[in-house]
Formats: structure tokens, C-alpha cells, sequence
């Protein structure tokens, strides 16, 4: 996107935009961890809401528009714990790797 | 009206009308290996247990627009508590003892001459420590984008047709505060219980997207 | 007497919570809440200095002039005060 004024995309309020959609749907297992993550990790320090919104906004619109609300913030939290240091990235491949091979179903990868 | 009346008639959707997440049966994503891997890695590191984990998510699942509802009709059968609760939400809600956490709540009264609406232009706050998860229409660009230019014409797209004496107050979450919209208490309610008038209240009536349903 | 204040027009890049659209326009203050730590320092994980934080009401006037759907109507943002200018 071409940006002469300097406004970021997450910056949305008066743009241009279409009808309202009232779309809805529950929230999975896998999105209240994020959710309950994201809540801790602030309560103990490890980053700010900012910190989160920052991770956001840099992921850059494209994000927004092909990602879940919960897979942008598991990503913004994953890289203000990495920024944190309380992972390595070595640590998180090599977890990502294990996990992929309990299963192909979230049910039987989500406990190692 | 399509979000605070759920149907329990369709097949393939949860009790709350919705349809269900695909989640442990389908295959697993990338993001989901990357949820479960931090969780993992947070618990083993020590920075998080497991058992914070499930009550964090037990807590926030609890919150539910009806807590916010009970919280409206307490302010319009009590004005000493309304009067509070105009001064500071936070600690009239916690009076009412609702966990709300760390939260700033303001409340914002709708009268016969002022309509209010709560939107988050820059990102999707939302008063969630009282009311649960905000609704995805909160959270799409339509929404966050419009509400702030054309508020009336998003209003119409709710079924709502604001007469033309009442003026919008539009408030954009963009800090440390959080809002809620007291709504006005709907004509024909009187002698009607506190508990009775909370389920008149519903979740978009004190988004401002709606009013509270009619007795 | 309400104060009137205007937002900076400044356009840096990185997190800021005064929105592009509010910029360089002119309210009144509707109240102080208080000081809070400036999320542009606390995004990058920094020592955050407080500011205090207003409530500006806006009309649709002063922010979309002749697109304003209903000009009297008004929006209310929080704004930091290292982003206001006093009037």
C-alpha cells in the first residue's frame, strides 16, 4: 500500500469500508489459551498491551486481512515473549517441531 | 437485529446459536503449534502453571453481557447507586462484586436528547473484564472504520433509527479507559423487579449499537 | 469554561493511540483521568514516563467539515497530553 501521509493501516477510524457483517462464532479451546496467555503474561510482566498492540500493527495489514483475530494475537505474544527472553527461538522451533509430531488433530497435539 | 437473539434451531451450532469453532478435530494449524509450544514453554520455564491457565479462562468465561445488565438495572431502581456509577463504573461495579480486574470503566447515560456509542477505531478495546469477549462485528474493519464518520447510517444497519432531536456521542476507546452505555430504562418498566429488568438489557444496548428490549 | 485544546498534527511512524483522524483538529477537554504510562515507550518494552490523560470532545464539524453526517454530533477520544496543545 502506498503511504504518503504516513497513517498506518491499523489507524482506521472515518476510512472507507463496506456493510457491516454479523458474522459470528464461539470461541475455540485454542483461542481462550491465547486469550488467558495473553492476560498473564501481561499481569506478570512480561510485556505491555502496547507491547501486544505494537506486534500488531507492525504484522502490517495483510495480517489482518488473512489471519484470525487469535492467530495475530498468538503471533504478536510469541514475539514480545521472544523480545522478553523467556524463550529462545531455537526453544519455540524445536517445541513447534515436537508438537507436530503427537498428531494431525489439535485434540491430539495440544497436551505434551 | 441478527446478535442478541440467538436461534436454538440450527443444526451444527452451540447453544448460544453460533457456529462451532472448528477445533479439535480438524487439523492442526500452524498458529495452534504455536500456541500450544509457548504454553508449553511458559509452564516448563515456570513463568505460568497450567492451573493459572484454566482459571484465567474459567474467569473470563464467566463474564457475560448479563453482568453488565444487572449493573443498568441496579443504576435505574437505585439512584444513589446510578449516581456512582455515573462518577466512577469501575467501583460501582466492584461494589456489585464483579471481578473486573485492573479496569477503567466509564459509563456514558443515554437520555431522551443524547444517544451514545462505543467503538475502538485503533485496535478492538472493548469493556471486557465486565461484559466477556466483545462480538466479532466489534472487531471488523467495517465497524471500527465507520462508526466514528457515519455513526447514524452504522446505527440504521443495526435496526436502529435515531430520532432527529437526538444527538450521537461517539466514544473512541483509544487509551486506558473502557466505556459502557448506561441506556435509558424503556417505558412501561415500572414496578417491574431489578431482576426482571436486567433481562431487558442487552449486550449491543450497552454498546449503544441497540436499545434495551421493550417489556 | 470548557478548555480547548488541539491535537498535534505530527506523523511519526511507530505506536501512537492518537488517531490519524483526530489529528491536528480542535475539542474541548470533557475531563482529566488522571496520568497513565505513555504506551509509545511501553510498546517497546521501555521505562514509561507518565503522562496525564485527557477526555477531548470533538464535533463532527470540526473533524469531517462538510462530510459530516450530523455536524452537531460529537466524538469523544482519550488523548495524551504530550499531544495536545493548549489554546
Amino acid at each position: 500500500m502506498s503511504n504518503t501521509d504516513g497513517r498506518r493501516w491499523h489507524d482506521m477510524g472515518g476510512k472507507e469500508a463496506g456493510p457491516l457483517s454479523f458474522d459470528q462464532h464461539d470461541f475455540a479451546l485454542w483461542e481462550k489459551r491465547v486469550d488467558a496467555l495473553m492476560v498473564l503474561c501481561g499481569q506478570k510482566g512480561l510485556f505491555s498491551v502496547d507491547g501486544l498492540r505494537r506486534a500488531l500493527e507492525d504484522m502490517g495489514e495483510d495480517a489482518f486481512e488473512t489471519m484470525s483475530y487469535y492467530e495475530r494475537w498468538i503471533a504478536a505474544t510469541n514475539q514480545n515473549l521472544l523480545e522478553a527472553g523467556a524463550y529462545t527461538v531455537q526453544e519455540l522451533g524445536e517445541k513447534m517441531e515436537e508438537v507436530a509430531g503427537r498428531g494431525p488433530t489439535y485434540g491430539e497435539a495440544q497436551d505434551g | 437485529m441478527p446478535h442478541d437473539h440467538p436461534s436454538h434451531s440450527h443444526e451444527g451450532m452451540s447453544p448460544s446459536g453460533h457456529p462451532y469453532r472448528e477445533d479439535n478435530d480438524a487439523a492442526l494449524t500452524y498458529w495452534q503449534r504455536m500456541e500450544i509450544a509457548v504454553r508449553e514453554l511458559l509452564i516448563e520455564k515456570g513463568l505460568v502453571s497450567s492451573e493459572e491457565i484454566a482459571r484465567q479462562i474459567d474467569a473470563m468465561d464467566a463474564r457475560s453481557p448479563a453482568n453488565g445488565a444487572a449493573v443498568v438495572a441496579r443504576a435505574w431502581t437505585d439512584p444513589d447507586f446510578k449516581e456512582r456509577l455515573l462518577q466512577d463504573a469501575s467501583a460501582a461495579s466492584r461494589e456489585m462484586g464483579f471481578d473486573i480486574g485492573p479496569l477503567h470503566l466509564i459509563a456514558v447515560e443515554n437520555t431522551d436528547t443524547t444517544h451514545n456509542l462505543i467503538v475502538c477505531t485503533l485496535c478492538s478495546c472493548y469493556p471486557r473484564n465486565l461484559l466477556g469477549l466483545p462480538p466479532d462485528w466489534y472487531k471488523t474493519r467495517a465497524y471500527r472504520s465507520r462508526a466514528v464518520i457515519e455513526p447514524r447510517a452504522v446505527l440504521r444497519e443495526f435496526g436502529l433509527e435515531l430520532p432527529d432531536d437526538v444527538q450521537v456521542r461517539v466514544h473512541d476507546s483509544t487509551a486506558d479507559m473502557r466505556y459502557i452505555v448506561l441506556p435509558a430504562r424503556p417505558a412501561g418498566t415500572e414496578g417491574m423487579s431489578e431482576e426482571q429488568l436486567a433481562a431487558l438489557v442487552t449486550r449491543d444496548s450497552m454498546i449503544g449499537t441497540g436499545l434495551p428490549r421493550r417489556p | 469554561m470548557a478548555e480547548r485544546v488541539r491535537v498535534r498534527s505530527m506523523m511519526p511512524p511507530g505506536h501512537v493511540r492518537a488517531p490519524a483522524y483526530l489529528r491536528g483538529k480542535t475539542g474541548e477537554i470533557e475531563r482529566e483521568l488522571g496520568r497513565f504510562a505513555n504506551p509509545e515507550q511501553l510498546a517497546y518494552g521501555l521505562e514509561a514516563e507518565k503522562q496525564p490523560l485527557y477526555r477531548v470532545r470533538f464535533t463532527m464539524a470540526e473533524i469531517w467539515g462538510e462530510a459530516a453526517e450530523r455536524p452537531t454530533d460529537t466524538i469523544d477520544a482519550e488523548i495524551y497530553g504530550h499531544w495536545l496543545e493548549r489554546l
